[in-house]
C-alpha cells in the first residue's frame, strides 16, 4: 500500500520499511495495520489523585485518532503522555507502558527530548514564537542540528500546512502579525517541519473561528496521508468528520470505548457513550 | 409636588451629614496637598538647580570651558570632562558585570531553580541585598578589591561596587520580564524536542529581552548617580586627568558634584549646579530610552 | 526483517545519545547560572565577613583572619567603649574617643525628623492616589513621583544646602529670631524625608490596592463617605502593608549617605536639637575615608566598625520588613 506513494517514503523514511513489510506486528489489534503507539495499563496520577484510569489501546499508523469526552476527563492528560510533556508537571506520575514502535517510552533509557523530536505537538492556543515566520518553521530542524537546505524544508512544511500561498512573500515578518487561524497553521507547519511521524493535537481549533476551523480540519485530513495524527477535541462533530478512530474518555479518566469512528457514532457499545454522544450527559 | 418634597425632607430628617462632610472635605484637601507636595518639591529642586546654574553663568562661568576642561583650583577654568569620561568608563564595566550576574541569576531562578531551601535562601538574600545601604557596597569594594586584592582605588573597583549594588534591581526586573513570557511558548518549544537551554536561549530570552533591557537601563540610571560607594572606593576628588584605562584612578560625575557642593567657595556651588544638569540630562535620557523600549516592544505580551 | 529495522531506527532515535551534546550543554549552562545565583549569596557573606574581619582589627589591632591563624592580639578599643561611649573623636591625636553613640544619635535624629515629613505626606499621597485621584491625575502623578524617587541623593544634598537651609528654613524661622546654621540636622532630614516620600507612597498604595473591593463596596453600601471608608476601612485593612512601607523607608533613611554628608554637618554631637550639626554613621564614613589616615590604623579601621554597625542595623530593619510583609500577604490569600 505504501509503495504507490513515493512522496511519503521520501518524507518518512523510518515509516517506509514498516509499511513495506507485510508482516503484521505481534500485538496490533488490527492485522492489516502497523501499530505506532500501544498503551497498556497506562495510568497517570497527579500527586495522589488518579487522572487517568488504566488505558489499553493500540493506535494504528497514518490514521486520525480522535479523543473525545467531557472536560476534565483526562483527554489532554493521555495526549501529553505520548510525548512525555507530563514530565514537566510537578508531582505527575505515570504507570504502565506506552510503546512507540514497540519501545516503552517510559523506560529509563528513553530520552524525552529526543522522543519529542519524533512526535510533534500542536497546542490549543496558537503559540508562535516571537520570531519571523521563517524562523518559527525552521525552529525544529535548527535545534536538532539539521539545517542543511532549510529553505526547502520550510517551504515544504508551509505548503503541507496550507499556509505557503498566504505567507510566501513575507517570511521575514513576525509570526505574531498573523491572524489566529494562520498562527495555528504556522504552529502545525512548525510541528511537521522536522518530519516527526506522529502529530499530537490538543484541541487545535477551539480558539478559532468557524472558517479557520474548517481550514484546519481539511489540513488534518491531508496530514493523515503522511502522519499518524492524534487529536483531542471537545467537538463531537469535528471528531466524526475528521477521524478514523475515536477514543471516548468519560469523567474520572476512564477510557470507555475505543473503536472505528463510524461505529462509535452509529452504534456505541457502552450506554454511557451513547448518552454522551446524543447529548444526554457531559 | 411640594408635598412630596416635604415628605422627602422628612425621610432624611434624622440624617445629619454636615460633620462628616466637613471632615471629609478637610481630609480630601489634606491628601491633595500631600500629593501635590511631592510635585512642588520636584519643581523647586529643578528650579533651584537651574537658578544656581544661571547665577553661575551670570558671574562668568563658561559652560563650554565646563564641558571641555578637567577640574581645577580656579572655578573659572574648572571643568567636568574628566568626571564625564570617568562615569562612562564606570558604566561600561558596570554593565558588563551586572548584566551577566543579574540576568544569569534571574534565568536560574525563573527557569531552572527547583522549589527548595537553597532557592528560597537565594531569594530571601536578594530582598536583603536590595536593602543594604549603597555606602556598604563601597566598603566591601574598599576592603576586598582595593585593599586586600591591591587593585587600588581604580575604575574597575568602583564598577564592581556599582555592579553589585544594582544587581538586585536587574534581577527583579529580569524575573518580571521572564515571567511575562507565556508558558505556551515554553511548551511549544519543549514539544518540538528542545532542551531547556535551547528553549531559553531561542524562545524565552528573545521574548523577554525588551523587558530585561528596560530594567537594566533603569538600574544603570540609578548607578550613574551613585556617589557614596565611589567615595568609599576612593575617587580623586578634584580630577585633573582623563582616565585612559580601567586601572586608572578616576573621578565620576556625582563625586565631582559632591566635591564642588562641599567646598565653601560659592563659585563651586554653581559648578556643582552645572554638573547636576549634565548628570540629570544623562539620567533622564537613559530613563527615556528605557521607556521607549518598553512601549516599542510591549505587544509581545 | 525490514519492519524490525524500521522500528529499530525510531527506537534508536529516542534511546540513543542523539541529544547527549544538547543535554550536556543544558547541564553546563544550568551550573553556570546557578553560579551566578550563588555569587549573589556570596556577596552578602563577603560583606559581612569583610566588615567583621576589618572591624576586628579596630578593636584588637590584628585582623580576624590573623587572629584565627593564631596571631597575637592587643586590645586597642574595648567593645564596651564602642557601644556605650558618648564621645566620638577617632582622629584626635592625643585623646581619641571611640563611642558610637553620637553617630547613632545623629542617625536617629535624622531618621525621626525625616519620618515626620515622609510618613504623613507619603501616606496621604497614597490615600489620594488610591481613593481620590482620577485616572488622568494618576497618569501625571505617578510618573512625577517616580522621577522624584530617581533623583540621585547627591542632588538632594545640593538642594538641602542651596535651598532648604538658606531659603526655606531661614525664611520660615528667621522672622522668629531663630538662627539657622549653614549645616544642620533639620535641613538634611527634610531632604531625606522628601526623598523617601515616593517609597512610602507607592508601597502604601500597593497595600491599599490589595484591599478587596468587597470590603470597600460593603462600606459604601452602608452609607459610608469616602473619608469614612479611607479612615475606617482602607487604612486599617492595609495597615501591615503600610507599616512595611514605613520600615523600608526608615531603613533607607538610616543608610542614606550623601544628603547627610553634605548638609548635616561634621560634628558628632550627642544632641536632640534639630538645628545643631550632627554626624550620622554614614556621613562619618564619607568624611573619614577622605582623610589621610593609614590603612590598618585604628582611625582607618573605625570605618569598618561603624560600617558593620550600620550593616547590622539595616539588616535588622530589612528582616523586620520582610516579616511584616509576609504577614500582610497572608491576610489576603
Amino acid at each position: 500500500m505504501a509503495t504507490s506513494e513515493p512522496t511519503v517514503d521520501d518524507l518518512a523514511p523510518t515509516l517506509e520499511t514498516n509499511v513495506a513489510a507485510d508482516e503484521p506486528p505481534a500485538d496490533a489489534g488490527e492485522a492489516s495495520e502497523e501499530t505506532v503507539l500501544h498503551a497498556s495499563d497506562l495510568t497517570v496520577y497527579y500527586g495522589t489523585e488518579q487522572a487517568l484510569q488504566p488505558v489499553t489501546a493500540a493506535l494504528p499508523e497514518r490514521e486520525v485518532t480522535a479523543i473525545i469526552g467531557p472536560s476534565g476527563c483526562g483527554k489532554s492528560t493521555f495526549l501529553r503522555c505520548i510525548n512525555r510533556m507530563n514530565d514537566q508537571i510537578d508531582g505527575c506520575r505515570v504507570e504502565g507502558k506506552l510503546r512507540f514502535y514497540g519501545k516503552n517510552i517510559y523506560d529509563n533509557d528513553v530520552d524525552p527530548v529526543a522522543l519529542r523530536r519524533k512526535i510533534g505537538m500542536v497546542f490549543q492556543k496558537p503559540n508562535p514564537f516571537p520570531k519571523s515566520i521563517y524562523d518559527n518553521v525552521a525552529y525544529g530542524p535548527r535545534i536538532q542540528g539539521c539545517d542543511d537546505d532549510l529553505d526547502a524544508t520550510v517551504e515544504s512544511a508551509l505548503r503541507r500546512a496550507a499556509l505557503w500561498e498566504e505567507v510566501s512573500d513575507r517570511l521575514d515578518e513576525s509570526a505574531l502579525d498573523l491572524s489566529g487561524g494562520q498562527q495555528q497553521r504556522l504552529c502545525i507547519a512548525r510541528a511537521i517541519a522536522p518530519d516527526p511521524g506522529v502529530i499530537l493535537m490538543d484541541e487545535p481549533a477551539s480558539a478559532l473561528d468557524p472558517i479557520a476551523t474548517t481550514k484546519i480540519e481539511d489540513l488534518i485530513e491531508e496530514l493523515a496521508e503522511e502522519y499518524t495524527v492524534v487529536i483531542v477535541t471537545h467537538n463531537m462533530q469535528q471528531a466524526a468528520r475528521i477521524s478514523d478512530r475515536t477514543m471516548v474518555f468519560l469523567t474520572g479518566g476512564e477510557l470507555v470505548e475505543f473503536d472505528r469512528t463510524a461505529k462509535i457514532f452509529a452504534e456505541p457499545e457502552d450506554q454511557r457513550v451513547e448518552d454522551y454522544i446524543t447529548g444526554k450527559f457531559g | 409636588m411640594s408635598a412630596e418634597t416635604a415628605e422627602e425632607q422628612d425621610l432624611f430628617e434624622d440624617v445629619d451629614l454636615r460633620g462628616i462632610k466637613i471632615r471629609g472635605w478637610l481630609f480630601h484637601a489634606f491628601c491633595l496637598v500631600a500629593a501635590l507636595f511631592g510635585v512642588v518639591m520636584l519643581a523647586m529642586l529643578i528650579l533651584d538647580v537651574l537658578w544656581e546654574a544661571l547665577v553661575g553663568f551670570a558671574i562668568g562661568l563658561d559652560p563650554i570651558t565646563f564641558l571641555t576642561s578637567t577640574a581645577h583650583r580656579d572655578p573659572f577654568s574648572a571643568g567636568f570632562i574628566a568626571a564625564i569620561v570617568g562615569s562612562i568608563w564606570l558604566m561600561v564595566f558596570t554593565v558588563i558585570f551586572s548584566m551577566a550576574l543579574g540576568i544569569g541569576t534571574a534565568i536560574y531562578l525563573e527557569e531552572y531553580a527547583p522549589d527548595n531551601r537553597v532557592t528560597r535562601l537565594i531569594e530571601a538574600n536578594l530582598t536583603n541585598l536590595a536593602g543594604v545601604p549603597s555606602v556598604v557596597y563601597g566598603l566591601l569594594a574598599l576592603a576586598v578589591f582595593v585593599n586586600a586584592m591591591r587593585l587600588g582605588p581604580v575604575i574597575l573597583a568602583g564598577a564592581i561596587a556599582l555592579a553589585l549594588l544594582v544587581v538586585p534591581i536587574i534581577i527583579v526586573a529580569s524575573q518580571e520580564a521572564l515571567r511575562g513570557v507565556p508558558d505556551g511558548m515554553r511548551q511549544g518549544s519543549a514539544a518540538a524536542g528542545a532542551t531547556q537551554w535551547q528553549t531559553i536561549r531561542q524562545v524565552v530570552l528573545p521574548a523577554a529581552f525588551p523587558g530585561i533591557m528596560t530594567g537594566t537601563i533603569l538600574a544603570l540610571a540609578r548607578a550613574v548617580g551613585e556617589t557614596a560607594p565611589l567615595l568609599m572606593v576612593g575617587v580623586v576628588l578634584e580630577s585633573g586627568l582623563i582616565p585612559g584605562d580601567p586601572f586608572s584612578r578616576f573621578a565620576a560625575m556625582p563625586t565631582e558634584i559632591y566635591y564642588w557642593a562641599f567646598r565653601p567657595v560659592t563659585e563651586f556651588h554653581h559648578l556643582a549646579a552645572y554638573g547636576i544638569i549634565v548628570l540629570l540630562t544623562v539620567m533622564f535620557s537613559m530613563i527615556a530610552s528605557a521607556v521607549y523600549i518598553r512601549n516599542r516592544y510591549e505587544r509581545i505580551r | 526483517m525490514a519492519a524490525e529495522d524500521g522500528s529499530q531506527s525510531t527506537v534508536d532515535a529516542i534511546t540513543g545519545d542523539v541529544t547527549a551534546a544538547d543535554r550536556r550543554r543544558n547541564r553546563r549552562v544550568r551550573r553556570l547560572l546557578f553560579g551566578c545565583a550563588a555569587i549573589t549569596v556570596l556577596t552578602t557573606v563577603a560583606i559581612f565577613f569583610a566588615l567583621l574581619d576589618n572591624a576586628f582589627s579596630f578593636f584588637y589591632e590584628i585582623r580576624l583572619y590573623e587572629f584565627l591563624l593564631g596571631g597575637e592580639f592587643s586590645q586597642r578599643v574595648s567593645v564596651w567603649e564602642f557601644v556605650a561611649g558618648t564621645q566620638w573623636y577617632p582622629n584626635h591625636g592625643i585623646a581619641p574617643a571611640f563611642g558610637i553613640l553620637p553617630l547613632l544619635a545623629g542617625t536617629f535624629l535624622i531618621v525621626v525628623l525625616a519620618a515626620f515629613v515622609a510618613i504623613p505626606i507619603g501616606t496621604a499621597t497614597a490615600v489620594y492616589l488610591s481613593l481620590y485621584a482620577s485616572p488622568r491625575t494618576r497618569a501625571y502623578l505617578k510618573p512625577t513621583l517616580e522621577i522624584l524617587a530617581g533623583i540621585p541623593t547627591i542632588v538632594y544634598g545640593f538642594f538641602a544646602i542651596s535651598f532648604i537651609t538658606p531659603v526655606l528654613l531661614r525664611g520660615l524661622l528667621g522672622p522668629f529670631g531663630i538662627e539657622v546654621g549653614r549645616l544642620n540636622a533639620l535641613s538634611a532630614a527634610i531632604a531625606v524625608g522628601i526623598m523617601t516620600i515616593p517609597m512610602v507612597a507607592s508601597i502604601s498604595e500597593d497595600a491599599m490596592a490589595a484591599v478587596p473591593d468587597g470590603l470597600t463596596h460593603g462600606a459604601y453600601a452602608m452609607g459610608a463617605s469616602k473619608y469614612q471608608v479611607a479612615i475606617g476601612i482602607v487604612i486599617p485593612a492595609s495597615l501591615s502593608g503600610i507599616l512595611a512601607a514605613y520600615i523600608l523607608a526608615v531603613s533607607r533613611a538610616i543608610g542614606e549617605t550623601m544628603i547627610v554628608a553634605l548638609a548635616a554637618g561634621h560634628s558628632p554631637n550627642l544632641t536632640s536639637d534639630p538645628l545643631a550639626e550632627v554626624q550620622t554613621m554614614t556621613a562619618f564614613m564619607v568624611h573619614q575615608v577622605r582623610g589621610t589616615s593609614a590603612v590598618g590604623s585604628v582611625e582607618y579601621q573605625s570605618l569598618f566598625a561603624v560600617g558593620l554597625a550600620l550593616f547590622l542595623i539595616t539588616l535588622a530593619a530589612n528582616l523586620l520588613n520582610d516579616y511584616v510583609k509576609r504577614r500582610y500577604r497572608e491576610e489576603y490569600r
